[in-house]
């Protein structure tokens, strides 16, 4: 079904929708268009492939807003990941995806042929996709493009590990994110979200540990004012 | 084998190097341009009308992170682990500039600011090459502490003098 893409931004879409952009082929192609997650392109068409609602962002980003479970790779995004072998030089990492990706030894910070990282099987880890496309095995690395760590690698001794659906991982982590102003008032604690949809959670004692990510897993599907009140019973049993 | 008189020798031989001496500059280009046009005739040219490159001006994007702006991951709250909270400003900071820029003016976790920091340096740095310079030089590098007082004209540095025989 064709329609402009003016009129939809906001609203839902089903897979198979075909949008129109107002394209004028008289002025210079330097104006490019990027599809986000949830729209495809086919030749000259984008096509919808995914149910959610449309969104847009200046200058020329549109993406589709959905929920899902399931988890797939994509480069640049930094995961949780379980290390389940040590193979040779190569760990081997499951990141919640179709299959476990690969993290080489020396993708740590100062790490040499010499110098091995202290990496155990079951580990936690936290780590950025370098290469994550359908056609390859994913690939994770666990420094920047300068060789510094910032904050990745192994994690956590103690917590709990726990796993979301991708839509709240993605609205807590968003700028302006109601959730975690609310959160960080109770008590003090720690959490790393991994954009695969699984979140650690660390406090001081087990039961508070337990109290967020109860909060955190019940929180998709309240409202605000439902929210306010749990967070305000919680606050007070703390106190 | 002579039948003219003189011997025709072949281009191969012609063309090496002990030959080439011998030759003016023109004839020289000219044995060139003749082996450029043999070269160049001998590639294969297809008969074709040049193909437009179709470019495309859309492209495909498979994640979430430039949709949306997310932050970063790792957060810890209330001083639970204070490595966290420094590169929790330190890494979104380099997204956004407006908004934290403000928050890290008050830094809480710092023991000596940037700037008495960098005062300190200033001086330390004079002290350590007054240190390791010999004596003799000692008086110069005072000089250039003091800028105000110019009264000392600088020495002049004492050198080996040859014995002229």
């Amino acid at each position: 079904m064709l329609c402009c893409v003016k009129e939809k931004i906001g609203e839902a879409v089903l897979p198979g929708d075909l949008l129109a952009f107002e394209i004028q082929k008289s002025e210079n192609k330097t104006e490019k268009l990027i599809c986000g997650p949830g729209l495809r392109r086919d030749g000259e068409d984008v096509f919808v492939c995914k149910s959610g609602i449309l969104r847009h962002k200046e200058p020329n980003l549109y993406w589709i807003d959905l929920q899902q479970r399931r988890y797939v790779p994509a480069k640049g995004e930094s995961v949780i990941g379980i290390v389940t072998a040590k193979s040779g030089d190569v760990f081997k990492v499951d990141v919640g995806g179709s299959e476990q990706a690969s993290l080489s030894y020396l993708a740590f910070e100062g790490a040499t042929k010499r110098n091995r990282p202290n990496v155990q099987v079951g580990d936690l880890v936290y780590a950025q996709f370098i290469i994550a496309n359908k056609d390859m095995e994913p690939e994770l690395v666990c420094i920047d493009s300068c060789g510094r760590a910032n904050g990745m690698g192994v994690f956590g001794a103690g917590g709990l590990l726990f796993k979301v659906s991708l839509g709240l991982v993605r609205k807590l982590l968003s700028p302006q994110s109601e959730i975690v102003k609310d959160l960080e008032k109770i008590f003090p604690f720690e959490m790393v979200i991994g954009l695969n949809g699984r979140i650690w959670v660390k406090a001081k004692t087990t039961q508070q540990t337990l109290i967020v990510a109860n909060i955190l897993e019940s929180c998709e599907n309240m409202t605000t004012e439902q929210r306010r009140s749990i967070f305000g019973r919680v606050s007070e049993n703390v106190l | 084998m002579a039948s003219d008189g003189t011997t025709k020798l072949s281009k191969n031989v012609l063309r090496m190097k002990f030959m080439q001496r011998g030759l003016d500059a023109e004839t020289r280009k000219q044995l060139e341009e003749e082996e450029k046009r043999i070269i160049s005739d001998e590639h294969w040219y297809l008969d074709l009308p040049e193909l437009k490159e179709k470019e495309n001006f859309i492209i495909e994007e498979r994640s979430f992170l430039p949709c949306e702006d997310l932050l970063y991951g790792r957060m810890s709250f209330k001083g639970f682990n204070p490595e966290v909270e420094k590169l929790m400003t330190l890494m979104n900071s380099q997204n956004r500039t407006e908004d934290v820029e403000e928050e890290e003016q008050n830094k809480t976790g710092v023991d000596v600011s940037d700037e008495e920091m960098a005062r300190r340096y200033e001086s330390l740095v004079g002290s350590i090459k007054r240190k390791f310079t010999k004596k003799r030089n000692r008086p110069a590098i005072q000089g250039e502490d003091n800028v105000s007082s110019n009264i000392r004209s600088p020495k002049i540095k004492k050198v080996f003098l040859k014995p002229q025989d």
